[in-house]
């Protein structure tokens, strides 16, 4: 009962169904579910002044968003019996999925495939791809 | 909808007057002739000169120079002892990652930087190089030293006594530290005076450097290049305060978003070419030094000899990098920090990034290019243009198109810091906020209808004006400053505060 299993969400069609399949996994194998709804946010990224003074509030309202988003999900999972954690960060996408794996010690990282496949999305790869290459634990990806 | 209705609002009087003057001359004639007679007392309060050595010495440029020292010297050589941190502070190695979508000190200063490096670094220093001779770049990178010190002082300050509202939005600057921290003194109604005085002459400052002066300068870089345009300034501003409204009274984000990705790049741009120039010239660098320092103490083509060259020198760098003038404090209060500190520590890079950087770039491609002719009218951006065309010919259409962009973020940023100070005195209010907002297009069109003299003048009033009543808060609430400073290098030494990377 002690291995997690960390869940990439983000409330798209993918997400969904890669939350269903780690359900499923969860139940078969007696592991727990970690949900992360990364807000994509650069440290680098540029501002005007103005934006600068509300980004407290925006984050606020960012984070109020995603937890609005995974609440649905998370009472889903309860309902169904699958013991269910989640977080909501900012940052890039990839890189926090990683870190989170870690100190979880998840024994397996799953996420949706990208959505879309735009050229601009498969010369730039993706948080899938990139994850693919990084990963520090074993990737599932859901189709 | 508002848009049009404000676009047509400013186009109608001058399409009327068009009517009535032929050429574009006339009107830019008429503008100016207007205008002079309620801008010229205040230039000559503002820059009220004594002579030393028989030279005029505008008061208020050692007033801001004094400061820098005396900062410099009360927080024992901060800008040179701190750097290091300051630098460990904006790659980010004391972040906490649970802090992450806050602002970063990379951010807040980045945002600050674009609302400084502006046409101060380009057309600015073409004025003091112009005036004051290679020996002006001397004085303009020591004032830029010794600013790191101010910057330093008023962004602690910004960040201690800023107001958290309850919706999460923060609002900072000196007019909050000047009352609220005057207040705790017991000196509240001084404080307060000092607050109003300091909005007074941020909005003039808005209005004046921040919008006038970059507006005409960026219309001086296009109307060189394009012969067709001279004389019709008036239209160039039109366009100009058209966009300016769109992302300050529309709220178009995407036209901002553009810039600020564009603006770094600019910047880059500039000095990568600038670099490259230095480069081509490197035998001449040598002697440009031995011409800077020569002429900072005993330059011959200089009105006022040595003294003209300091005073050139002090004036663009006060005018470029802002320190003391209290403006930068509004852009860094935002940031999200576990101590006011930490703040100070970053902003006392942009001085250094601002003035003794670029700006030392751009005075020296003039220098070794040999552009600088005393006397032959050739100053501003049109100097820096023909230092760049030596060079590389087409220079110039794209320092006009960085000087237009440069223009645009120092304007989106420098209407915000008026926007602070006009609701810190009018209060808070969508109407309140439509009318400032309104005001500051049109004097974009007014700046580009003038000639650069009364403009420079009037910016430059206005934005050493605040500096009155910026540093005699400095000066009063550096204690405090020295306090803060104290506590955070104990709880560094305890560990309280730590690097995270």
């Amino acid at each position: 009962m002690n291995d997690v299993l960390v869940v990439g969400f983000d409330d798209t069609e993918q997400a969904h169904r890669a939350v269903a399949f780690a359900a499923e996994r969860a139940g078969k194998t007696d592991c727990s579910l970690h949900l992360v709804f990364v807000v994509e946010w650069s440290p680098y990224s540029f501002h005007t002044p103005e934006e600068l003074a509300e980004r407290h509030k925006r984050r606020e309202e960012e984070l109020e968003r995603a937890h609005s988003l995974i609440q649905p999900i998370m009472a889903k999972l309860k309902d169904a019996g699958v013991s269910a954690t989640c977080e909501a960060r900012h940052g890039h996408a990839a890189e926090l999925l990683c870190s989170i794996a870690e100190e979880k010690k998840a024994c397996q990282l799953i996420i949706g495939r990208t959505s879309g496949s735009s050229f601009a999305q498969r010369l730039l790869g993706g948080v899938a791809i990139t994850l693919a290459q990084v990963s520090p634990v074993p990737l599932t990806i859901v189709p | 909808m508002l848009n049009r209705i404000l676009a047509s609002a400013l186009v109608l009087p001058f399409m009327a007057s068009l009517a009535h003057a032929q050429e574009g001359d006339g009107i830019d004639q008429a503008i100016s002739n207007a205008i002079a007679p309620i801008v010229n007392p205040i230039v000559s309060t503002v820059f009220y000169s004594v002579p030393v050595f028989g030279t005029q010495f505008p008061l208020i440029v050692g007033w801001l120079v004094a400061a820098a020292l005396i900062f410099t010297v009360y927080f024992g050589f901060i800008q040179f002892r701190g750097i290091g941190h300051s630098i460990s502070l904006v790659k980010g190695d004391y972040l906490d990652p649970k802090d992450a979508g806050e602002v970063t000190p990379f951010q807040a200063l980045a945002t600050a930087l674009s609302g400084t490096v502006g046409l101060g670094n380009i057309a600015g220093v073409g004025v003091a190089v112009y005036l004051g001779g290679p020996g002006a770049t001397f004085w303009m990178i020591l004032a830029g030293l010794l600013g790191m010190a101010s910057k330093f002082t008023e962004c602690i300050l910004g960040v201690r006594y800023r107001n958290e509202y309850e919706d999460g939005t923060v609002s900072g600057g000196p007019m909050y530290y000047l009352s609220k921290g005057l207040s705790e003194d017991g000196k509240a109604a001084f404080g307060k005076f000092l607050a109003i005085f300091f909005s007074i002459c941020c909005i003039g400052g808005a209005l004046g450097g921040g919008n006038m002066f970059q507006a005409n300068q960026s219309f001086a870089q296009i109307s060189g290049l394009f012969p067709v345009m001279e004389g019709k300034g008036w239209l160039f501003g039109i366009v100009m305060a058209a966009i300016v409204g769109a992302v300050i009274i529309g709220g178009i984000k995407s036209i901002a978003r553009v810039t600020e990705k564009i603006v770094p790049g600019m910047a880059i741009l500039y000095v990568g070419s600038a670099l490259i120039i230095i480069i081509m010239n490197i035998g001449a660098v040598g002697d440009a030094f031995s011409a800077i320092i020569t002429g900072a103490f005993a330059p011959t083509a200089v009105a006022g000899g040595a003294i003209g060259a300091l005073i050139q020198g002090f004036k663009r760098a006060a005018f470029s990098n802002e320190a003391g003038i209290g403006s930068a404090s509004i852009a860094h209060s935002a940031v999200q920090t576990k101590h006011p500190v930490t703040e100070g520590y970053v902003a006392l890079l942009e001085p250094f990034i601002d003035t003794v950087v670029i700006c030392t770039m751009t005075s020296l491609v003039i220098i070794i290019t040999n552009s600088w002719v005393p006397d032959s009218g050739v100053t501003g951006i049109a100097l820096t243009s023909k230092a760049f065309e030596a060079n590389f010919s087409g220079f110039g259409y794209l320092l006009a198109i960085a000087a237009v962009l440069f223009a645009f973020s120092t304007m989106i940023s420098w209407s915000y810091y008026g926007l602070k100070a006009w609701t810190y005195m009018f209060g808070e209010g969508k109407a309140k906020e439509l009318v400032f907002k309104a005001i500051f297009c049109v004097f974009v069109v007014i700046g580009s209808s003038m000639s650069l003299g009364p403009v420079i003048d009037f910016s430059d009033a206005m934005i050493f004006a605040m500096a009155i009543a910026n540093i005699i808060g400095l000066y009063m609430l550096m204690p405090k400053v020295k306090a803060l400073l104290a506590d955070y290098h104990q709880k560094l030494a305890s560990g309280e505060i730590k690097k995270i990377k």
